[in-house]
């Protein structure tokens, strides 16, 4: 039976780690962040999970404990923010390449400088291309959702990549609302019991973990990981199948919002995702025909069905809360774009870099995007492509 | 469009704000509602002006951004009136909830408010004299549910035996719980 | 040359599953010089053991009986350690072996 919690994005996490149950933790406190490694090692401390809780010294040493206990052969778990997600940088392509499923929640926030402690997608977008499966949440209940199956996927012996679960800091973090949990015995059986492939502490089969690999397999080990990302989307699908099954929630690559029909469209990510699903429920009570694409699963990005959603809408806003510097473009910009090349009739489009650094995303700063937007789809007139939302110029 | 109740905190760091707004919100769930409670963190430290929000609704949302039209402004520093705009976007069918010992009359003088209602209570003195000392959060939560039904008393009080337990002594509970209900009971208005 | 394998054939995150696999590599054939020790000299103090990089100086009850050639890169330290007068060990380079 679910039961119905009022909980912090922090706490809806923490709870669903406790549930997972994980043999090996190893995490360092970060802004905003915190509560939730501070309120697993409690679980810890009080019995509540059979953890081994490894208290390091930086991110680095976490992501370095965390692979090297996966490689052991246990089911790891860890997160972080900003900055310490960026300690671990040099870590994050070791996980992937290894192939140690290590499941991680990246509570989002900005990069310094100048310091800021609020939410921007710097730290997850900046490491979109490390080789793990990215996995973003609108709210508690999606964070929560997104954890237990990530385990699924991430431990799937036809994917073993780590997956990292986003949700924005404090924004969802740190604020109380309402979602429904599974008990755990529904998340125990969910997960099944953690499968290892090659464990270092099977003494009767010594393997070798991180060896060199020059001109001769590089590639090759390379291209093996390339393919176990890009295949993981039919099990990334089938893990969303069976989690509505068990619980009535569906997700999948997207949520399509109102989008079939569509003229104008937003692009977004997270909770702002949810502000703008507000506002065209009131443009549909207007009549104007608005949708929103929210991307869920951004690594592997889903160019044929993303492609396959918009074809059709007129003008689409795609934007994003971080910006890619000199790019042509945000992250999400260049990849929706590229997944439309090649259409004989494009969507025109225009980019969007908005509330960095925690910067509120109000409902009047959407219908002005929308406003916009249905003006493009009438006039055909593109304007400027590339704009940074309600910036003192 | 959903109908969505929304509160606007606004208060001094270290008054328990941050508390109270996730305590009306969890109150809220529990019994059966959708409600967001969320503090807005900013480079605060005790004593610098800080807000906090709450939404409720019987219906789900998805709103993750700040209140700016609330249809209730809870007060919780009258020390705060003048050098914050308490009152900014308030509804036209507002209400504004002060914790101060002085009239509701006078108060809606001072907020300089012509629609909505305004209520008082003494909640630092409630804190004072229940808990020894000025944590107004749980005897304005009291006046607040009184003047805007969000929530029964008795749900509130549930959740704040059960989760104040978690933290704090048996006394500790009781002394919030006695101020709450003082906080109810005492609060007074004018339209 | 040994046919490499393909990116299907190799396990998953490049792991090595044959523990030991390193003994297959010969690195005796990276050697130029090759040691050759001469028993009348050698004084068994086991110096060019500890320092002998690849684990070549074969011991047994306590003298030095061989240098395993599948492994010696050549790379002379055993040479330059030995402590016995008139060196025990001496580098010879390999075209001039025999």
């Amino acid at each position: 039976m679910p039961r119905v919690a009022a909980m912090t994005g922090n706490n809806a996490v923490a709870e669903s780690m406790r549930q997972i149950n994980p043999d090996v933790v190893a995490a360092y406190p970060i802004t905003p962040q915190t509560e939730l490694s501070e309120e697993f090692a409690e679980f810890v401390a009080n019995g509540k999970v059979d953890t081994e809780y490894v208290t390091v010294e930086s991110e680095h040493s976490a992501m370095s404990a965390c692979i090297g206990a996966s490689a052991a052969g246990s089911r790891v778990l860890t997160a972080t923010s900003s900055a310490g997600f960026a300690l671990m940088w040099e870590m994050l392509p070791i996980a992937s390449g290894t192939r140690t499923p290590v499941i991680m929640t990246v509570v989002n926030r900005a990069f310094s400088a100048p310091i800021n402690i609020h939410c921007s997608h710097d730290d997850t977008m900046g490491g979109r291309d490390a080789g793990w499966i990215q996995l973003y949440s609108e709210n508690s209940q999606e964070a929560y959702d997104n954890m237990i199956q990530a385990v699924r996927i991430g431990e799937d012996m036809s994917v073993r990549l780590p997956v990292m679960v986003a949700m924005d800091g404090f924004i969802i973090s740190h604020a109380v609302e309402r979602l429904e949990l599974l008990d755990d015995e529904s998340v125990k059986k969910f997960i099944g019991p953690y499968q290892s492939v090659n464990p270092l502490l099977d003494t009767k089969k010594p393997v070798t973990y991180g060896a060199l690999a020059l001109q001769d397999y590089y590639m090759e080990s390379k291209w093996q990981q390339s393919a176990a990302l890009l295949n993981s989307k039919a099990k990334i699908l089938e893990v969303a199948a069976e989690y509505k099954k068990l619980t009535g929630r569906s997700y999948g690559l997207f949520e399509n919002y109102k989008l079939d029909d569509a003229e104008v469209a937003i692009v977004i990510i997270n909770s702002a995702a949810g502000v703008a699903k507000m506002v065209v429920d009131e443009l549909r009570e207007k009549g104007i025909k608005a949708g929103v694409l929210q991307p869920r699963v951004y690594r592997p990005f889903p160019h044929e069905e993303i492609r396959e959603a918009l074809k059709n809408i007129k003008a689409i806003a795609i934007m994003d809360r971080t910006d890619a510097f000199g790019a042509g473009g945000t992250p999400t910009f260049t990849e929706v774009t590229s997944a439309l090349y090649g259409l004989t009739n494009p969507p025109k489009v225009i980019n969007y870099v908005y509330g960095l650094g925690g910067r509120d995303i109000r409902v009047e700063d959407i219908h002005g995007v929308y406003q916009r937007l249905t003006e493009i789809a009438k006039t055909g007139k593109t304007g400027k492509m590339f704009e940074y939302l309600g910036v003192r110029k | 469009m959903t109908d969505v109740t929304e509160i606007r905190w606004h208060a001094r760091g270290g008054q328990g704000t941050m508390l109270a707004a996730r305590t009306l919100a969890r109150a809220a769930i529990n019994q059966g509602k959708y409600a967001q409670g969320m503090p807005e963190f900013g480079p605060e430290r005790m004593g610098a002006p800080i807000r906090a929000y709450n939404r409720v609704s019987d219906e789900n949302f998805s709103l993750y951004c700040a209140v700016v039209n609330p249809r209730v402004v809870v007060v919780l520093d009258p020390t705060l009136i003048g050098p914050v705009d308490v009152i900014d976007g308030l509804t036209k069918d507002g209400v504004v909830i002060v914790n101060t010992a002085e009239s509701p009359e006078k108060m809606k003088e001072k907020l300089n408010i012509e629609n909505g209602k305004v209520f008082t209570v003494d909640a630092t003195g409630i804190s004072i004299k229940e808990l020894g000392r000025p944590m107004p959060n749980t005897p304005i939560l009291g006046a607040l549910i009184k003047t805007v039904p969000l929530i029964t008393l008795d749900a509130l009080l549930d959740d704040i035996k059960h989760t104040f337990s978690e933290k704090f002594s048996p006394k500790v509970v009781e002394a919030n719980i006695n101020a709450i209900k003082k906080g109810y009971n005492e609060v007074k208005g004018a339209n | 040359m040994k046919k490499l394998k393909s990116a299907r054939e190799i396990p998953i995150g490049t792991a090595i599953e044959d523990a030991g696999c390193s003994r297959e590599y010969h690195t005796g054939s990276w050697r130029n010089f090759r040691p050759i020790h001469d028993k009348e000299k050698c004084v068994n103090c086991l110096t060019c053991w500890i320092y002998c990089p690849d684990g070549c100086v074969q011991v047994k009850d306590g003298k030095v009986v061989e240098f395993d050639l599948k492994y010696c890169k050549g790379c002379g330290i055993c040479a330059e350690e030995c402590p016995a007068k008139g060196k025990a060990i001496t580098m010879v380079p390999e075209e001039k072996k025999e």
